[in-house]
């Protein structure tokens, strides 16, 4: 097949849908067995089938239409509650889910075509579904007199639907006879509304000869009609034998699709169901104001598409699909008011350009405290001001909630408790977090670690759980959350808990630190993230090779993050990483040491002393506490003469203190963080580089890591 | 086989005498046959002690056939598609 560039683009935005909706579809499907609606539930996740089924069907991806087919027809008997919501059900539908999304990728390779050895998985996937789809269905059946007549008004809304447009039911008033009207009169006068293509009398509450009284009405009617008049005036037939008589007029089955249409077609301004129903005229104002009069009248709170629903005004189909048009009309609104679509890649070319801007305002206002212009100061302040201004803001452009990210767990949660054979759910707290989109590009594969060895290692078998008096059913957290400009991510699990002896034994006997000393319990947990390390004697499929945690750890640190360990033997662990909001721009304190000059992240420094005159230990008494130092001169090797009064910055991180020695004091600043070449990839000690407003190169410390090597040095001195 | 033929109008206004006398008339024989030649009149009371007999001697195994229909039955059972339901002959008569 040739396509053309429009067609390719139109390809392009199919596909990203698409993967949405099956986003979707999955987390939908994996929420539907919890679903306190399951029925919204089972929506959505229709409606995602259905919009592939269709968009497919435009791009004549066969393949697709017809794979995605058969699903949509399982959820819709799903959804008409032929079928209950099963977990094994679920499981036969998620890995459909999979497929098409592979189905999707095909697509987005430039694959048209169906692919035969994808049609064979697709088609092994589709007979795991054939339990569940069309059994022979049983209708029921009426008790009439005349066995005929069932049969024949069982087949004629199919028989003669072609030519009417309207199903009346006719159920009169017992009275009406002596009241002075009869039945037949009224459906005589249907005709002059239109034909009437076929009707069936129901004599079902015809009671037996004794007790039938001659001058009851008993009969009830059945009509096709073919009219172009409106319900309304169907309606207004009936006027004077309504009061006590059951009268529904529906739309017939196959005049549904139109309205349905019709409803889709509106473009009202008012989102409210009764008036979309009003406007395409499937209900009357009267069946209205009776329904919502019901819904005012009902004891418990129910929604006024039920109850037209049960007043038999309007079917099912006609109602989901106004409630359809209002949702959309009511998403419509919510993203016109708050979204717009941008490129990824447009989004970071302005982060580029705010950075620059922050380096090129910072050599304005350097060149401006030059000159005695106080005017040009002024206007100086201000646009710095203005700048950060700008880039907080283009910075908060590419905060997304890290939700997205969460939500992929609940299919690993899913699949790898199947896979284990542990009973774990998956509870999550603080999805609507913000945090750079980066990070959260970085940061799943950490996390999915982390849960995987949660649930393999952390949570403990069944038995073993009840014998601790726990709930058979394990559970793992994910929870976010902002403190002092970082995001806080924690992974926690209640199962039994790391075990300090055992990882204390391993370092010893790997010689990470010599026998006899018995470090924190922080810093024993810490040693899991060493390479190699694991006290696992049994290697699972998924976890305990030792491998995969000091990944972890360096993936994390490369996002200038770190991570903790809280465990308590029996209760559980909790994992948890901390990790700057950004990666691009950070304030930053400037301090000078010889020539050069070095960033501390401003969120690390505690304050600013100065140096004791009696400096010849490695270490300060601060407010009563020790404070070690690293002299920066001494660690950068830094020759040239040494000023007179040094200073300390006060760092912290992780709750440990340290004092940077430093010449200079130079103040805060806005830092635009630029990457360290590959062969500084090594260096520790420096997170990465800027240039400052004169222009010099100005290296970032990498306080964690420094602060961090102080404390191993504590220990093995 | 016993017949009857009705007369007059078969509605509301009729219907407690008609039924007593349709009762009657299905327990005289096992094959019956009801002549509306002379119904002048037919409403939905009329229509429904129809399917009363009719049901009525299905359950008792008897026959019973309705004869000669006149314009205003057979315009009701046209109205209501009963006429292929009560399965009885239909002859239409010449002038009309």
């Amino acid at each position: 097949m040739n396509i053309d560039e429009d067609m390719q683009e139109a390809l392009k935005i199919f596909t990203v849908e698409c993967n949405e909706l099956l986003e979707e579809m999955e987390a939908c499907l994996l929420g539907l067995e919890t679903s306190t609606e399951p029925s919204q539930t089972i929506n959505s996740i229709f409606r995602a089938a259905h919009t592939i089924k269709g968009t497919a069907g435009l791009f004549g991806l066969d393949h697709i239409v017809k794979f995605t087919h058969v699903i949509e027809s399982l959820l819709d008997r799903l959804r008409n509650g032929e079928l209950s919501v099963t977990s094994e059900l679920i499981t036969a539908l998620l890995p459909c889910c999979d497929h098409l999304s592979r189905l999707i990728l095909e697509v987005i390779n430039g694959s048209l075509e169906e692919n035969p050895e994808a049609t064979e998985c697709g088609n092994r996937l589709l007979d795991a579904l054939l339990p569940y789809q069309q059994t022979t269905a049983t209708t029921e059946s009426h008790i009439t007199v005349l066995p005929e007549t069932t049969e024949r008004v069982e087949t004629l809304a199919e028989k003669h639907s072609g030519y009417g447009n309207w199903l009346l039911f006719l159920q009169f008033n017992e009275n009406c006879l002596r009241d002075g009207m009869d039945p037949l009169s009224f459906i005589h006068y249907l005709t002059t509304l239109g034909e009437i293509v076929d009707l069936a009398t129901f004599s079902y509450t015809l009671p037996d000869v004794i007790s039938m009284n001659p001058e009851l009405s008993y009969l009830a009617f059945e009509i096709i009609l073919k009219t172009d008049a409106d319900k309304e005036a169907i309606e207004n037939v009936f006027e004077f034998i309504r009061e006590g008589s059951n009268i529904h007029i529906l739309p017939l089955e196959n005049r549904i699709p139109y309205y349905v249409e019709l409803i889709n077609s509106l473009t009202e301004e008012d989102a409210q169901l009764g008036s979309l129903l009003l406007k395409s005229g499937v209900i009357t104002p009267r069946e209205l104001e009776e329904g919502l009069k019901a819904q005012q009248a009902a004891q418990s709170p129910c929604r006024i598409g039920e109850i037209l629903v049960e007043q038999r005004v309007v079917q099912q189909p006609l109602i989901n699909a106004a409630l359809e048009k209002q949702q959309q009309i009511k998403d419509n609104k919510a993203k016109e008011g708050q979204y717009i679509r941008v490129e990824a890649d447009r989004l970071d070319r302005l982060i580029n350009l705010v950075g620059e801007l922050v380096i090129s305002s910072a050599a304005a206002k350097l060149k401006g405290m030059q000159t005695t212009d106080i005017s040009l100061q002024e206007a100086n302040t201000s646009v710095v001001s203005l700048v950060e201004e700008v880039r907080d803001s283009a910075l908060q452009l590419r905060m997304v909630s890290i939700g997205t990210t969460f939500n992929r767990f609940h299919r690993v949660a899913h699949d790898v408790s199947k896979e284990l054979g542990k009973d774990i759910k998956l509870v999550i707290n603080g999805a609507e977090t913000e945090v750079d989109k980066s990070v959260v590009e970085k940061i799943g594969d950490p996390l999915l670690h982390l849960v995987r060895n949660a649930m393999d290692h952390g949570i403990e078998r069944a038995e073993l759980r009840t014998e601790r008096g726990k709930p058979q059913q394990g559970t793992i957290r994910l929870n976010a959350y902002h403190s002092s400009g970082n995001i806080v991510i924690e992974v926690s699990d209640d199962g039994g808990g790391l075990n300090r002896d055992k990882i204390l034994a391993k370092a010893v006997e790997r010689g990470l630190i010599p026998a006899g000393i018995v470090p924190s319990d922080q810093d024993i947990y810490a040693f899991i993230f060493e390479p190699g390390f694991s006290t696992v004697e049994h290697l699972s499929n998924l976890s305990g090779r030792g491998v995969g945690m000091d990944v972890v750890k360096r993936n994390i640190t490369e996002l200038r993050g770190s991570i903790f360990i809280d465990s308590q033997a029996g209760q559980g662990t909790t994992l948890r990483i901390q990790l700057p909001l950004t990666l691009a721009i950070i304030d930053g304190f400037l301090a000078g040491v010889g020539d050069a000059s070095y960033v501390i992240p401003l969120d690390k420094v505690v304050e600013c002393v100065a140096l004791p005159s009696d400096d010849h230990h490695d270490f300060m008494e601060l407010r009563g506490e020790v404070l070690p130092f690293i002299r920066l001169r001494k660690l950068f090797n830094k020759n040239g003469a040494t000023v007179r009064r040094q200073n300390v910055i006060v760092v912290e991180h992780a709750g440990l203190k340290a004092g940077l020695v430093v010449d200079r004091l130079m103040g805060e600043l806005q830092t635009v963080i630029k990457p360290l070449g590959c062969l500084f990839e090594h260096v520790q000690g420096v997170s990465g580089s800027t240039i400052l407003g004169s222009g010099e190169v100005a290296l970032i410390l990498d306080v964690p890591t420094l602060v961090q090597q102080q404390e191993y040095r504590q220990i093995f001195n | 086989m016993q017949t009857l033929a009705l007369d007059g109008e078969l509605t509301i206004y009729t219907a407690i005498e008609q039924k007593t006398a349709l009762l009657d008339f299905l327990t005289s024989d096992n094959e019956l046959e009801l002549n509306l030649a002379n119904v002048s009149e037919m409403d939905t009371a009329g229509l429904q002690l129809l399917i009363l007999v009719k049901r009525e001697a299905s359950q008792n195994s008897k026959i019973l056939r309705f004869v000669m229909h006149s314009k205003a039955v057979l315009d009701v059972l046209e109205l209501t598609r009963m006429t292929s339901a009560f399965g009885d002959q239909i002859v239409l008569s010449a002038k009309e």
